[in-house]
């Protein structure tokens, strides 16, 4: 009784997300321009993710993907510019309010202390907890965990899985937060053919129920499969940002990886297939 | 069969698990409540614990009777005070270990090792020779809870990078905070006369023979204060040790987590060095056990350690006493002869599933 009055009174001023029509902005950086170690890693990046897309962030090895996720999900702060929440500058929302609104899948996931898979999830739904939402933790848990398929070991503890099976029990957390603002930082790095697919297509679930979905990918084929916008990342600026058939063009990839590519279309589905250009060797005989 | 267990397995275990907690810890409740009786019986003048019981319900006004007036006195101005500042001391260092883990993410953290105990014993010893007395019989908990205040600020800026603790920086930090409070230890003694230099030395070995009611009222604020407020705070633990930016993602406000649990671990740790004295490896000990018995979740642990550090304080001090009778053995000293081989263990291991420090 006095705990429930307890996290009321300290719960009260948190307000809950409201369902927004498709095409809502959810997330948005605006002129943005970060500064790490003394080194600006971003500057001038724009960048608008509306509910029901799904967002693919690529490029080069530092070209400031990681870092602009981080700046979304408000680790790092905007040395001008600014990022906006449903609306909001995001370092006006509280923590607990933020936690409402946007799910962060970090690159790696650990853990200081043995506890099992299916308590991993759970910390998912710790953002309600006090929220009406609170009724839905046990469905949540289970969905995401069936979802990222880790139902299979939800007893075992975290320490013991594989570095797959660890990153798929980090989404299913992320999942059971349930938010409508989902910034996923190379899901697919530690999965198989497979799981990667998995996790792309959840994306693309999830984008459907509306969701903004916002993903770090190093697989352009992964990107240009299942995004709806990729953005290309360059020394920290977006180099371009738009569907992946405008955005796949030779020129503009050989440039930005420094290495010279060709784009050709999937002969059966007509998906744009990113290939480094290399000296033939002679496949045939 | 088999096939509806595994159907059943996966989805109930962690649902089931509770009961392990809850069973665990009524057992150490009861547990403990037994100890407590025992101990007030036993020792120089034995006293039946029918007559123990019969006392405190006397003096309870629930019937009962009250002993001779030799057994009265030994009950309640000898025994009990010592029960109670036992039973104090003991939480304060279980539940302090089981925060200190949380917070710092290391399981080897503990308020002894990374040397939070030695600057709370700083702070005591300097109020003891320098004869301060500020704040009448607090004063000594009040210069503990200042010196372990600092001293755990301290350590946790110096043994933290990237947002995490190494456990090779975090032992490396408490040999050099330990080492620098041992040299200020020996500074105040230094200075100190001869009676204060006694009053310092028994008190450092840690030792809760002058236990008497002021005393216990004198660390009983710090003491509530820690036990009540860390439970609150239980359930943000657990997120933390997924690390600070995904507890952040999670909604909480690590910076002030952290710094409320700072100064809880200084107000445990001040509450139980001000009294007995650097007791180690209590605080280690007893959170390592609960977890490994039901799990690591902190709203069982950090009340389950409490429990568990007043059971293990009250059965070591009643060994202490009744061990080498008429002598007494030193408190801190029986701890730490049965915590130090438990902390190598403890490193072996973790190193193991390490694979190394480097």
């Amino acid at each position: 009784m006095t705990r429930t009055l307890f996290r009321g009174l300290r719960r009260r001023a948190r307000r809950l997300p409201s369902p927004v029509p498709l095409g809502t902005v959810r997330a948005e950086a605006r002129a943005l321009r970060v500064r790490l170690g003394g080194r600006t890693v971003l500057a001038d990046v724009n960048l608008r993710v509306a509910a029901g897309e799904v967002v693919a962030l690529v490029g080069p090895n530092g070209a400031g993907k990681s870092t602009l996720l981080a700046a979304l999900a408000q680790d790092l702060p905007a040395e001008s510019g600014e990022v906006r929440i449903d609306g909001r500058p995001a370092d006006e929302w509280s923590a607990g309010e933020l936690a409402l609104r946007r799910a962060v899948l970090p690159q790696s996931a650990r853990l200081s202390f043995p506890f099992a898979v299916e308590e991993v999830v759970r910390m998912g739904r710790a953002p309600w907890a006090g929220t009406p939402a609170e009724d839905e933790d046990d469905p949540a848990v289970r969905e995401a965990m069936a979802t990222a398929e880790v139902a299979g070991f939800a007893s075992r503890p975290f320490a013991e899985l594989s570095g797959g099976e660890r990153a798929r029990v980090a989404l299913a957390r992320v999942l059971a937060q349930r938010t409508p603002l989902l910034l996923l930082d190379e899901p697919t790095a530690a999965l198989d053919l497979r799981h990667q697919e998995l996790v792309l297509r959840v994306c693309r679930e999830r984008a459907a129920a509306g969701a903004a979905v916002v993903v770090v990918l190093h697989d352009l084929g992964l990107a240009g499969a299942h995004a709806d916008r990729v953005a290309v990342l360059h020394e920290g600026r977006i180099a371009a940002d738009g569907p992946p058939g405008r955005v796949y063009a030779p020129e503009l990839l050989s440039r930005v990886y420094s290495q010279p590519v060709e784009v050709i279309d999937h002969p059966r589905t007509g998906e744009p297939l990113v290939l480094p250009r290399r000296d033939g060797r002679d496949f045939a005989s | 069969m088999t096939t509806t267990v595994e159907e059943t397995v996966p989805r109930a275990a962690p649902r089931a698990r509770p009961a392990v907690p809850v069973l665990l810890g009524s057992a150490m409740a009861v547990a403990l409540a037994v100890l407590c009786l025992l101990s007030a019986g036993l020792g120089a003048y034995d006293i039946p614990v029918g007559d123990v019981l019969g006392s405190l319900l006397h003096r309870a006004g629930l019937g009962g009777a009250a002993l001779d007036r030799v057994g009265e006195s030994v009950l309640w101005n000898v025994r009990l005070p010592r029960v109670a500042l036992a039973l104090l001391v003991g939480a304060s260092l279980g539940c302090a270990g089981a925060l200190t883990q949380g917070v710092f993410g290391n399981p080897l953290a503990e308020p002894g090792v990374i040397g939070i105990s030695s600057g709370a014993a700083v702070g005591a010893v300097a109020s003891i020779s320098l004869g301060l007395s500020l704040f009448g019989t607090w004063t000594v908990t009040v210069c503990a809870f200042v010196g372990g205040l600092v001293t755990v600020a301290l350590v946790y800026a110096l043994s933290r990078s990237g947002g995490r603790t190494e456990v090779v920086t975090l032992i490396l930090t408490g040999i050099a905070v330990n080492a620098f409070a041992g040299a200020l230890i020996g500074l105040c003694v230094f200075v100190a006369d001869n009676a204060q230099i006694t009053q310092i030395t028994f008190w450092q070995l840690g030792s809760l023979a002058q236990a008497t009611w002021p005393k216990v009222l004198a660390v009983l604020p710090c003491a509530l204060a820690g036990l009540a407020i860390a439970p609150w705070y239980a359930r943000k633990l657990d997120l933390l040790a997924l690390g600070e930016r995904p507890a952040r993602h999670l909604g909480v406000d690590v910076e002030r987590l952290r710094m409320v649990l700072v100064l809880v671990v200084a107000l445990l740790t001040a509450a139980a060095v001000a009294v007995a004295g650097i007791i180690t490896f209590v605080g280690l000990l007893v959170p390592h056990l609960l977890r490994m018995a039901a799990g690591p979740g902190h709203r069982f642990l950090v009340p389950g350690s409490a429990l568990g550090g007043a059971l293990v304080l009250v059965a070591a001090d009643l060994a202490a006493r009744t061990a080498a009778q008429p002598a007494e053995l030193p408190l801190g000293v029986l701890t730490a002869l049965f915590g130090s081989p438990f902390f190598f263990w403890l490193l072996r291991r973790s190193r193991r599933s390490q694979g190394g420090w480097a």
